[in-house]
């Protein structure tokens, strides 16, 4: 079988490998520039005590270890982790039940899943400041903002990423649950199987897929958030620790890392690398375990 | 009978629900529009109450959030589309090719690079952001017109992703019949490959449109700020300076901003829709 495809691609294969200036020389260029170079480059700086670029030092794990004693980047750790948590939990749970209401035969559901997915395609920056503004509308009549408690913030976030993220996962689930095989659903309902039975025996099993995804999408997306945590509330509040540390109790990793390269102290650059390498580590990790998982389900069918 | 009434009567009850839930999810939209006319000190007390009587603002806050920072509102909307068009056209053209290339060719290098290209869609942008400004600064890349190098090469993983997946399932007789016809690799690239490859196009074209036109951490660190800003990155100064802030100004740009977007959306909605499907399923 594989040698019978080798040989059959050959004619393509022996004209088109001499292009290769042509076909694959931009894209290599560009991505040398653009993520191989800067990659490699970081992971280096990360060991290096550095202002310039240029005038970078090896210091060894110094970096890793102020990065791991840092009370701020694990308080955003923590932070990041829970966010990611109770999101999760709640834009799957909304956009399937979403989903399963519009696939069932409802009036309207093409201008339903319209409006749904709209918040999509509006840019993480512009819907922070949309939700502080009516967050701080609503808390106003309290008198009290969002950057004044770290609770409101939290939840402030949350509600921001449920409004834009239903509707994505709400696509996907679509395109799953109407792939569910109408005979299947039919063979469940002869047999005497109730709404919820039918669902929960049949549906969901065959959408699994789908929950796999949706459920890694939101996973990456709650640990790589940057844009709207820094529209909506920048770390704000901060709250001093004794031992003088401040810590910004709404940051998360992303918006930690910026924060600390900003920092005027002659090892924040470094530090910040190395807190950037341990967050693609974690990124990395979640992303190849998705990745493996969905490999394993594949086989299996 | 009976309990088809009851199903029928179920069913108007959620789309009333819905129909409520929809309403609510266009709120924060509608509430840009009544406070892109309200003037300053009136959005925070009343941010719900529609811009009436001294509330009124007129057109005062798109006056002052476009000259804001001695910065032309305008310049910043053109670069976005300069930035926008130019990386998309990029991404599709040096994208595609390449991944064709990656399929039919195959050699080593191929695998070597296509495991790259997958590798490069699990790294955070934090990851490269200092060295990636650094090395775009030092390869003149912060101009809108250079920019789309950066975004072709960090963003080229999940289009070389999704296009390799796509020439895969392309039957590989088209081009041997091309190919015995006497068409050159260019030309059965060109004539015969790209247009079938035209789903999987409008897909990606989509998903990096959304990406490029809404990005703000790329841009903000690469572009020379003083020449060049994207409309996120004014709002985001106008919003994120110290002082007072004028939120009044800041909801008339923000509003300036997502209709072109929403307009973008309602005409391509269906291409949209089912990229964002395609994307996701394949990344």
């Amino acid at each position: 079988m594989n040698r019978k495809k080798i040989t059959r691609g050959n004619t393509i294969r022996r004209s088109t490998r001499k292009w290769f200036p042509l076909f694959l020389g931009p894209v290599v260029c560009a991505f040398i520039i653009g993520f191989v170079w800067p990659f490699v480059q970081g992971i280096y700086l990360s060991f290096c005590q550095f202002k310039l670029i240029a005038d970078a030092k090896p210091i060894g794990f110094g970096n890793y270890v102020r990065a791991f004693k840092d009370a701020a980047f694990a308080h955003a750790f923590w932070y990041t982790a829970l966010f990611t948590v109770v999101s999760l939990v709640l834009i799957n749970v909304l956009a399937f039940t979403v989903a399963y209401v519009l696939t069932q035969n409802i009036k309207g559901s093409n201008i339903f899943r319209t409006v749904f997915f709209m918040p999509n395609l509006i840019g993480g920056i512009v819907l922070g400041h949309i939700w502080s503004m009516i967050f701080d509308g609503i808390l106003s009549k309290f008198s009290t903002s969002i950057v004044m408690d770290s609770k409101y913030g939290f939840w402030g976030l949350i509600i921001l990423m449920c409004w834009q993220q239903i509707g994505y996962m709400m696509i996907i689930y679509i395109a799953g649950l109407q792939a569910v095989p109408e005979d299947m659903l039919e063979a469940a309902r002869i047999d005497g199987a109730t709404k919820s039975q039918a669902l929960f025996k049949v549906t969901i099993p065959n959408v699994m897929p789908s929950i796999t995804i949706c459920m890694f999408l939101t996973l990456t997306n709650g640990f790589k958030l940057f844009d709207q945590n820094l529209a909506l509330t920048n770390g704000q509040p901060i709250v001093m620790q004794e031992g003088g540390a401040a810590i910004k109790t709404t940051e998360m990793l992303a918006l930690n890392i910026f924060t600390t390269y900003n920092n005027s102290s002659p090892n924040a650059h470094g530090t910040a690398q190395a807190k950037a390498v341990i967050f693609f580590i974690l990124v990395a990790g979640l992303g190849l375990a998705q990745l493996a998982y969905t490999r394993k389900k594949e086989v299996q069918q | 009978m009976n309990s088809l009434a009851a199903e029928r009567r179920g069913k108007t009850i959620l789309t009333v629900i819905l129909s409520v839930i929809c309403v609510i999810y266009v709120l924060p939209v509608v509430a840009v529009l009544i406070n892109s006319f309200k003037l300053n000190t009136f959005v925070k007390t009343d941010t719900f109450a529609l811009p009436t009587g001294e509330m009124w603002a007129g057109m005062d806050n798109f006056i002052k959030g476009m000259t804001f920072g001695n910065y032309p509102f305008w310049n910043s909307v053109k670069y976005s589309v300069v930035i926008t068009v130019l990386s998309t056209a990029l991404i599709l053209i040096g994208t595609s090719m390449a991944a064709w290339y990656i399929a039919r060719v195959d050699s080593p290098f191929c695998k070597a690079l296509y495991f790259l290209c997958v590798f490069s869609m699990v790294v955070p942008f934090q990851m490269v952001m200092f060295t990636l400004s650094n090395t775009a600064d030092q390869l003149k890349l912060n101009t809108p017109w250079t920019i789309p190098v950066v975004y072709l090469g960090f963003g080229a993983g999940l289009a070389i992703f999704m296009f390799v997946g796509f020439v895969k399932s392309i039957p590989l007789e088209i081009e041997e019949a091309a190919a015995i016809d006497g068409c050159g690799p260019v030309r059965t690239f060109f004539l015969v490959v790209v247009p079938m490859l035209k789903p999987t196009m409008i897909s990606v074209g989509i998903l990096e449109i959304m990406w490029v036109w809404n990005d703000y951490l790329l841009p903000y660190l690469v572009l020379d700020l003083e020449k060049y800003r994207t409309i996120t990155i004014h709002i985001q100064y106008l919003k994120g300076s110290y002082g007072t802030v004028d939120l009044g100004a800041t909801m008339a740009l923000i509003l300036l901003a997502i209709i072109p977007v929403i307009i973008f959306y309602l005409t391509c909605q269906k291409h949209i829709i089912k990229g964002v499907a395609a994307g996701a399923v394949k990344g």
